[in-house]
């Protein structure tokens, strides 16, 4: 799947996540990709991140990173 | 198998808690105060003549044929508008009386046809049987005189005539017209000997106000106001309860038949979602289940661009199973996957989500409420701990402030909004917050005190506008908020809300709404006693659809409006079974019941019971599906009851990804959009002709009765059970009773239900366990479902879909009264005679500036793509604002639509399209180049001799 739609889709997930003032973001952003995306797009998204991944917002692609060591 | 007759009371019951015990005839009878005499006597089993009197509208008293005496008073009062007294003695059957009734039944007769004999209503009349009752037996007066013998039938409207020559001015039409349905249609124009029922100005039906529900003519007692279907067919000799496939009211009907034909739809009065009402779908719009266009042999091609090839159901079975086996072989297990559809009944939804769980090996099973209520059931879990509506549609009769948002009752969920608007004819406020000035804004006998207009795509900031002023006016309800929520939540959510920037002065440059108004609106809805929330998809289909859910369960909970009667936060579901597919399992992230599929716990349970293994990780939704398609990882679908070709956002996009597949399956009653890219068509069932159940808005669990065979020879939950067992995952049910207990033992809010319990209960709403036997109208009464409610921070975040010089108008879809969802079945109807095609409303400025005239062809068009279609000049739309359906495949108006979606659930942002409008002078490229496609790709070839 391509990464461009994931990673916009990831980013849209951190801006609410990001609002939440009790919550540590970076856990529920990746929380929500676990409970909801498919293994197959975790993986686009970690491998992407993994290359640098340019274009997602910072506390996207730490969680990102994290889902990418625990989650796959 | 024989006629269900209801009991007609001829007045509506009385609500008082105090009872009077008085005698009829002899017979001592005790009923609440304030129930009618005449309603007392059929308690006690006495029927008094009636012809201006029926149940469903209050007492008239003009036909004198009910009267009655009563021992020690004077006259022979209307037993209709008389009230019961203490101790009262009441006769039904005097000389007095008899001659009376005789005497007015003959000068009703003297100026009314005597064809009883060649008359559609022979048999099922009340003026019949009251001439009879009452011993007519001669007619003094002659038909000499002036009459109205010969006045022009109106047979303007599809479903019904008005022939006047046979009215008697009864006035229950007109009635049902104004309390029942509360359209205000209908009138009696003129005086005594003149008086006649007419629709709007004197016109005919089909061009007056009339919105076709039926009411009238259920309440006719004479065959002045009939169905054309009984003229056509004659007098029905059995019914079937059965639940509406329309929409998400769920009401019950009576399928009346001869054999096994429909001879009528007639709304059933023990139906708790519809008490006995009914809109123009429902009950008149089923002749699509006997149109010609029905498939009804499978039929399979190697390429979408060869002709269809009927086979048998074996070949189809067995074609589809070795395609989906090769699929998974060659590409792997992920590469297939299904939808369903909410216009399967519960039990076909769950065997397709098992199907997919346990016979394909994956969880890429989705359904079609991903782009209609995906983002009610993430926010309403989320925030109050279930993925449902809190209220039954009775709790609306107890609001005092009806606050709607993103919804069009009046159009797509009609019998509630008559509820609704008796509500509010009798003293209820309220709220409507709408880019369009809806029907609810403003109708007879019906006006929002306030209507926030906004701009299409600001529904947070103006929710969050409104808990602004709730909470720095203090209108907060502390109390409840600290014994039913967590404190600390609520603390936090008050000082984000309170920010300056969230007040209505600082978001109305964002939603276009006057701070004043967003102030009055939130002190109203706050202090106006019960507030209740009702909204439908203007809420959930937008990139923040999910955030709004959980802003207006924000708003209940700090205001105390949720856990009673009167309150809530009540999702108007789209589709008939919307909710049940849903509760199914039939997202890919959950089994039945919202139980995620990583739980060990439930995943365990259904591995034990299936006996077979089950990924524990999500599935692909629908547009992850598409998108994997477009991009060559997913290869096969198995769609039951969804047209996504023409439904779905960006149309081009999801036929590049059904294009790409190598084996799609769609069954369905029509070739319909997505067949056209389909490799096997598998002929599907109507509702008439399949048992289940659908599960409506309120949470409702309704039965679904087979009232003919199925026309294609196998039902869809048979189809299912078949491809299952031939991929080798076996299925063995003989009934869908079956199903459902199954659905039962693994689905704790289910346990209690089966299809016993449901002919018992006549419907039950979910949860329905030990600890709710008969159901649970309304939730979270004592506590939340989560334990404690939960506030959530709802900071705005404006959608990437902004308009420009480009694209400067925003344009918002939805749907009209007479049509339902991609119009598959309501085209195929008379509805088309009030919506033959789709149109763009435009407002007279935008159109001027354009120079658009009424009626003109327009391109619309957006960056996703354009169509072309007629420009209604409007009102209704802001400046700035247009307005579409997306009935029609010939406009395809998802074709102008994009792939933004909601957040947290990928529902599409259909109520969002930057675009611009031009003069045009027909159908765009696209649509021809489509038009030649489809009518290539439905091709089917001639059998071989």
């Amino acid at each position: 799947m391509s990464p461009d739609r994931l990673i916009y889709m990831a980013n849209q997930i951190g801006k609410y996540f990001s609002s939440q003032h009790r919550q540590d973001p970076v856990a529920g952003i990746a929380n929500h990709l676990k409970k909801f995306w498919d293994p197959s797009m975790r993986r686009t998204i970690a491998a992407y991140a993994d290359q640098g991944g340019a274009g997602l917002d910072p506390l996207v692609l730490q969680a990102v990173r994290t889902l990418s060591v625990t989650h796959l | 198998m024989t006629l269900i007759q209801e009991i007609d009371y001829g007045t509506p019951a009385s609500k008082a808690e105090k009872n009077v015990t008085l005698t009829i005839d002899g017979v001592a009878v005790t009923v609440p105060e304030g129930t009618s005499l005449m309603r007392a006597a059929v308690d006690a089993g006495i029927q008094v003549p009636k012809l201006c009197a029926t149940d469903s509208v209050n007492a008239f008293g003009s036909c004198r044929l009910c009267l009655v005496e009563i021992e020690g008073r004077n006259g022979t009062p209307a037993s209709c508008t008389t009230p019961v007294a203490e101790g009262i003695k009441v006769l039904t059957q005097t000389e007095r009386l008899k001659q009376i009734r005789r005497g007015v039944m003959e000068l009703y007769i003297s100026d009314h046809p005597l064809d009883c004999l060649t008359c559609a209503a022979n048999g099922d009349c009340e003026l019949q049987d009251m001439a009879g009752a009452v011993g007519l037996r001669e007619v003094r007066y002659g038909f000499d005189g002036d009459n109205h013998l010969k006045a022009a039938k109106d047979e303007s409207n599809p479903y019904f005539t008005f022939d006047p020559s046979k009215c008697i001015v009864c006035s229950r039409c007109v009635r049902a017209c104004e309390e029942v349905q509360g359209t205000f249609a209908l009138t009696i124009d003129g005086r005594g000997f003149d008086s006649k029922v007419s629709a709007g100005m004197d016109e005919d039906f089909i061009g007056s106000e009339c919105v076709s529900c039926g009411a009238c003519v259920q309440a006719c007692p004479t065959a002045t106001l009939i169905e054309k279907s009984v003229i056509e067919i004659g007098q029905p000799e059995h019914s079937v309860i059965t639940t509406c496939a329309y929409c998400g009211v769920g009401c019950s009907f009576k399928a009346e038949m001869r054999g096994t034909e429909v001879v009528r739809m007639v709304p059933y009065k023990d139906g708790k979602a519809n008490h006995g009402h009914s809109c123009v779908k429902g009950r008149f719009a089923w002749g699509y289940t006997t149109h010609r266009d029905r498939i009804l042999n499978p039929m399979v091609r190697e390429k979408i661009s060869d002709p269809w090839r009927e086979v048998s159901w074996d070949e189809a079975i067995a074609y589809v199973a070795s395609e989906f086996k090769r699929i998974q072989a060659k590409y792997g297990r992920n590469a297939v996957g299904g939808i369903t559809s909410s216009r399967c009944t519960n039990e076909e939804t769950y065997l397709i989500q098992k199907l997919i769980r346990a016979g394909f090996g994956n969880n890429n099973v989705d359904t079609c409420a991903r782009v209609c209520h995906s983002p009610t059931g993430y926010g309403l879990k989320e925030t109050f701990g279930t993925s449902a509506g809190t209220q039954d549609f009775d709790s609306v009769t107890e609001a005092d402030v009806v606050l709607i948002i993103g919804a069009n009752p009046t159009d797509a969920h009609p019998v509630f909004a008559s509820q609704m608007k008796k509500r509010l004819r009798s003293g209820a406020r309220l709220i409507v917050v709408d880019p369009r000035r809806i029907d609810m804004v403003r109708m007879p006998h019906v006006e929002a005190s306030y209507h926030l207009q906004l701009t299409p795509g600001t529904n947070v900031a103006l929710l969050t506008a409104l808990a602004h002023v709730i909470v720095t006016e203090g209108l907060a309800d502390e109390a409840f908020v600290r014994e039913r929520c967590d404190w600390d939540e609520f603390q936090d959510w008050a000082a984000f809300v309170a920010e300056q920037h969230h007040s209505p002065e600082a978001t109305a440059t964002i939603t276009g709404v006057p701070a004043e108004t967003v102030r009055a609106a939130a002190r109203l809805y706050a202090t106006g006693g019960n507030s209740a929330i009702y909204y439908g998809l203007g809420v959930t289909e937008h990139s923040q659809g999910t955030t709004t859910v959980m802003a207006m369960a924000n708003l209940a909970m700090a205001t105390g409006n949720i856990g009673r009667r009167g309150v809530g936060v009540n999702p108007l579901r789209g589709q008939n079974n919307v909710q049940g597919a849903c509760d199914m399992g039939s997202f890919p992230h959950e089994f039945t019941g919202y139980r995620h599929i990583s739980d060990d716990a439930t995943r365990t349970m259904f591995e034990a019971f299936w006996n077979v293994p089950l990924d524990p990780e999500p599935g692909l939704r629908i547009p992850n599906m598409l998108d994997a398609a477009v991009d060559g990882s997913f290869k096969a679908i198995y769609i039951e009851g969804e047209d996504i070709a023409q439904s779905d956002p960006d149309t081009q996009h999801v036929v590049a990804g059904l294009e790409n597949m190598e084996c799609v399956v769609v069954q369905d009653l029509f070739l319909n959009e997505t067949a056209n890219f389909a490799h096997v068509f598998l002929p599907g069932s109507t509702f008439l002709e399949k048992d289940g159940t659908f599960t409506n808005a309120e949470r409702r669990i309704g039965r679904v009765r087979k009232v003919m065979p199925s026309r294609s020879g196998m039902a869809d939950w048979e189809i299912t059970m078949a491809i299952s067992n031939a991929m080798g995952f076996p299925m063995q049910y003989n009934h869908p009773s079956e199903i459902m207990d199954e659905i039962a033992h693994l689905t704790p809010t289910f346990a209690g239900v089966s299809y016993d319990s449901l002919d018992a209960l006549g419907s039950v709403q979910w949860p329905c366990n030990d600890a709710a036997p008969t159901g649970t109208p309304i939730m979270h009464i004592d506590h939340f479902v989560r334990g404690k409610g939960h506030f959530v921070l709802t900071e705005y975040v404006a959608t990437d879909e902004r308009t420009g010089p480009r694209f400067p108008l925003l344009l918002t879809t939805g749907r009209i009264l007479s049509h339902y969802n991609v119009g598959a079945q309501t085209r195929r109807t008379g509805n088309v005679a009030w919506h033959p095609e789709d149109l763009l409303e435009i407002h007279p400025h935008d159109a001027e500036q354009r120079g658009v005239r009424e009626g003109d062809w327009v391109r619309l068009q957006s960056r996703s793509g354009g169509t072309s279609l007629r420009a209604k000049i409007t009102e209704r739309v802001a400046p700035g604002v247009v307005y579409t359906t997306f009935h029609h495949p010939e406009t395809q108006a998802n074709v102008v639509t994009t792939e933004f979606s909601d957040w947290a659930t990928n529902c599409p942002e259909y109520k969002v399209t930057a675009v611009q409008v031009s003069p045009s002078n027909g159908p765009t490229e696209w649509q021809s180049h489509y038009q030649e496609l489809s009518e290539h790709n439905r091709h089917i070839a001639e059998a071989a001799e």
